[in-house]
């Protein structure tokens, strides 16, 4: 039982926290956005698995060295790659409190992440031209989905970033924008490290197959 | 109008989609109908609709969103029962020339929908419902990391209810069972709306799970009052720690195998069909590792509450402590490696299926340890057989016969005779019922002073006790004896005469619960018209040893006036033991979040968007998914989300907390 007795002439202990600190808004944000981050991270995993599973089953249809083009890959991947190092340089301007910085940096990385949509699309509607759309076969289907999917957060990526260039503009680098913009660093930079693993798992070692 | 006018507006929504040639579901939308228009219309009477939106609708208090939970598990196990009468109904009377009451194409939505609606809308928001009330309080916090995303979150569940509820009046329900499983309910066995419904309620209720499970996680690691180590946090909080890591580990495997299964029906590709390259053992795999996480994030907050509960009627400190935490995380881990012996028969092959068999017995371990733990916890302790105690003893019998058969089917020869057969509904109703079902009623008389103030009534709760308890033996023994025979699930007509006096025993039993619902809902009214009786002015009714108790019943908005520093694992108890002084001045004002109806609008558009998907309402889908998008960055750029509760506000209310402790001088409060 609890009878934790106190020794004689000890002070009693305390029991309640009168004199409070002021607890700053937002002190669990960091936290609870890397924990929404791993669940996304296990959506991937599942679409990963999907594909280590579906990765052969062609259907009939064309197997990746057939469709798969590594130089334009390569330079989609430079693209996402680079955008990664200009957010970088946005938070390292946060951190000195340039606005106008911040903003240039976040358009830049915007640009590049634009530019990748673009180039993927361009693949993608290529794929789809000559038949190979995601029906053609269960290899297409979840090859399609992955980089789709990862597509989609790029794109809600870009959403957000401008929405954080506008209240960045409107309000300043006040802790709370400052709170978002860290989060938003760690959603770009998550994606990368997905578009690794894809690029690897799907595109080289699908050439390689 | 051109044809193809209405197909652009309606999508396939036509007027043969409403059931009007069912004459069950046409008494059936009369009746709600009535009651809808009559509960509208005395909330209108009433002028409620102001406060309802103002109190409730928009709280961000973990407190009233947590009560809101549990009103929603409520009714919807009132929806779903009817569903299970219904089954027990028609499996009693369909024997050689009878046919029953329900054709084959309205049966099968009948049991999918009974599956959907207890898992997801009764014994989820049941359990989330629990910790969301309960763990901020244990812990000593104002209210959980992110209040916003709570409201949101519990609408989003609620949107995913009435989509579920929609689909009884607007086409169908799925006739797949409640797991979907491939390919029937791919497009070439299910090209109705049915399987549509299932999949958006399941993940607009899906982001909600998810996101409430991110919350509470960051609230206990990162909210706790001082003093609180991880090894000082009360048993509860622990195991919701567990259930909501399970959550945020489990639930995205549920929406990326739901994605894959939509984009098969709505864009053709290839992922669980029979052609193409697709394979529907895919499917069975993934959601089931996303089910059997599941059927864990059910048990464990309810092993949370059998522990208080045990440690509290007992009057003594929860035996084993650590050996509890421990045997917590240890099913935490085994519960991701388990999930094949749901389809041991599928093919796996003996050496896979054997270390499936043995992951699953070895869980029976920890889960043992516990229910000793709660034996040594009672052994010499002064039992109180308060409501809470009863249910827990109910508890521990009936889940031991469970867990019995549950490793029972863990043997992969036993599993070859009875898989998929009523021996196996028996089981995972005897542990559900048994475990899920009677734990919350445990927790809802436990907590239900605290949330309200006053106890509910002992003598219409004894009566709903052992009406649910032995109609449940009556209703499930049965199963167990006509599953070892060979019957197989999901049967709507037999052929041998000599099973129908099981079917018969098993619908008396469903009777029995019956009245054990009806005693329920009537001990909520006597107990809210004898509420000055009951009144509970100490804050501590029972006794009680966690934080929750030392505060007022019910709470004040902020919790606590002054954050309680902790000493011990008993916190509470402890405080009343070393005679721990209440402050009665000196307050401060206090930091809260502040009430935002975003958290509807966003989940009534989700609403929308399933619905205009469902319907292939494209042109509503996209409009709805602009909106949703325009309605979130917008609330983005709110940066006005907290106010102070005056220090002269909080005082009054202490101030009265004060006057009303005076006369009780119970304990150190």
């Amino acid at each position: 039982m609890s009878e934790a007795t106190i020794p004689p002439g000890a002070q009693a202990p305390i029991f309640y926290e009168t004199d409070e600190h002021h607890h700053d808004a937002g002190g669990s944000t960091m936290l609870g956005f890397w924990l929404y981050l791993m669940s996304d991270c296990l959506i991937f995993a599942m679409l990963f698995a999907a594909y280590g599973v579906f990765g052969s089953s062609y259907a009939g249809g064309p197997q990746p060295h057939e469709i798969f083009e590594l130089p334009l890959v390569a330079l989609n991947t430079s693209m996402l790659l680079f955008s990664s190092i200009t957010y970088g340089f946005a938070m390292l301007a946060m951190n000195d409190g340039k606005v106008r910085s911040v903003q240039g940096w976040l358009a830049i990385t915007g640009l590049f992440g634009l530019a990748f949509l673009t180039i993927e699309l361009y693949e993608f509607s290529n794929l789809i031209h000559e038949g190979f759309g995601p029906q053609r076969s269960a290899f297409l289907s979840s090859f399609f989905t992955l980089v789709g999917t990862h597509g989609l957060h790029v794109t809600f990526g870009l959403v957000w970033l401008v929405t954080l260039m506008v209240q960045v503009g409107t309000k300043g680098l006040i802790p709370a924008n400052q709170r978002r913009l860290q989060c938003l660093s760690l959603f770009w930079h998550f994606l990368d490290v997905i578009w690794i693993g894809v690029f690897t798992f799907v595109y080289l070692l699908g050439v390689l197959r | 109008m051109s044809d193809s006018f209405l197909k652009t507006i309606f999508g396939r929504l036509t007027l043969e989609s409403f059931p009007i040639h069912e004459p069950i579901l046409i008494a059936t939308f009369a009746g709600v109908a009535v009651g809808g228009v009559a509960v509208l219309a005395a909330l209108t009477w009433f002028k409620l609709w102001g406060y309802l939106w103002k109190e409730w609708f928009t709280s961000v208090d973990h407190k009233k969103i947590g009560i809101m939970y549990m009103v929603l598990g409520i009714v919807m196990l009132l929806r779903g029962f009817a569903d299970a009468l219904m089954m027990r109904a028609q499996q009693a009377m369909a024997f050689g020339a009878n046919d029953g009451f329900l054709p084959a194409h309205h049966y099968d939505q009948v049991f999918t929908a009974h599956g959907v609606i207890m898992i997801f809308f009764v014994a989820m928001p049941f359990v989330t419902g629990l910790m969301n009330y309960v763990v901020p309080l244990q812990i000593g916090a104002r209210d959980v990391s992110f209040p916003f995303l709570n409201n949101f979150s519990f609408w989003m569940t609620a949107a995913g209810a009435a989509i579920v509820m929609m689909s009884l009046f607007v086409g169908e329900f799925a006739r797949t069972g409640w797991l979907a499983m491939a390919p029937l309910s791919g497009l070439d066995y299910s090209p109705d709306v049915g399987v549509d419904y299932y999949i958006w309620a399941l993940q607009i209720a899906g982001v909600g799970t998810l996101l409430s499970g991110v919350n509470l996680l960051a609230t206990i690691i990162k909210m706790r009052a001082p003093g609180m180590g991880l090894m000082k946090m009360p048993i509860f909080t622990w195991s919701a720690l567990a259930t909501n890591v399970l959550i945020v580990a489990a639930f995205p495997v549920l929406t990326a195998v739901l994605a894959m299964l939509s984009l098969d029906r709505y864009v053709g590709t290839h992922f669980f069909t029979n052609t193409m390259g697709g394979n529907p053992m895919m499917y069975v795999n993934m959601i089931w590792i996303w089910g059997h996480p599941e059927v864990y994030i059910l048990i464990l907050p309810l092993f949370g509450v059998f522990s208080e509960v045990t440690s509290t009627f007992s009057g003594k400190r929860l035996f084993g402590y650590t050996s509890m935490v421990y045997a917590l995380l240890v099913i935490t881990i085994l519960a991701y490696l388990v999930w094949l012996h749901h389809f041991f028969t599928m093919g796996s092959g003996a050496s896979v299926n054997s270390f499936f068999g043995i992951t699953t017995m070895i869980i029976s371990i920890p889960t043992g340890a516990k229910i000793f733990n709660w034996l040594f916890t009672m052994y010499k302790g002064r039992i109180r057989f308060e409501l809470p105690m009863m249910w827990t003893i109910a508890f521990m019998i009936t889940f031991v016969i469970g867990g019995m058969t549950g490793v029972l089917l863990a043997v992969p020869p036993a599993d070859f005779v009875l898989h998929n057969s009523l021996f196996l509904i028996a089981h995972f109703h005897n542990v559900i019922i048994g475990g899920v079902l009677f734990g919350t009623f445990a927790g809802l008389n436990y907590w239900f002073p605290k949330a309200f103030g006053f106890k509910l009534d002992k003598f219409w709760g004894t009566i709903s006790f052992w009406f649910w308890v032995v109609g449940f033996y009556v209703a499930f023994m049965p199963l167990y004896v006509l599953g070892l025979m060979g019957v197989t699930r999901r049967l709507r007509h037999f052929d041998d005469p000599s099973l129908q006096i099981w079917f018969i025993i098993a619908a008396i039993g469903a009777v029995l619960i019956a009245i054990g619902i009806a005693a329920l809902l009537i001990q909520f009214y006597v107990s809210f018209r004898n509420r000055e009786a009951l009144r509970d002015t100490t804050g501590d009714p029972w006794n009680g040893r966690s934080l929750e108790w030392a505060t007022s019943s019910p709470p004040p908005a902020y919790n606590f006036a002054f954050t309680p520093v902790v000493h011990d694992l008993d916190a509470w108890y402890d405080m009343k033991s070393q005679k721990a002084v209440r402050p009665v001045d000196g307050f401060r004002a206090i930091h809260m979040p502040r009430n935002t109806g975003t958290g509807v609008i966003l989940a009534g558009l989700s609403a929308v968007i399933g619905v205009a998907m469902i319907w292939y309402m494209w042109w509503l889908a996209i409009l709805g998914f602009v909106a949703l998008l325009g309605v979130a960055i917008v609330h983005t750029f709110n940066y006005d989300r907290d106010y102070y509760i005056p220090a002269d506000e909080v005082t009054a209310v202490e101030n009265a907390r004060t006057t009303q402790l005076a006369p009780a001088m119970v304990g150190g409060a």
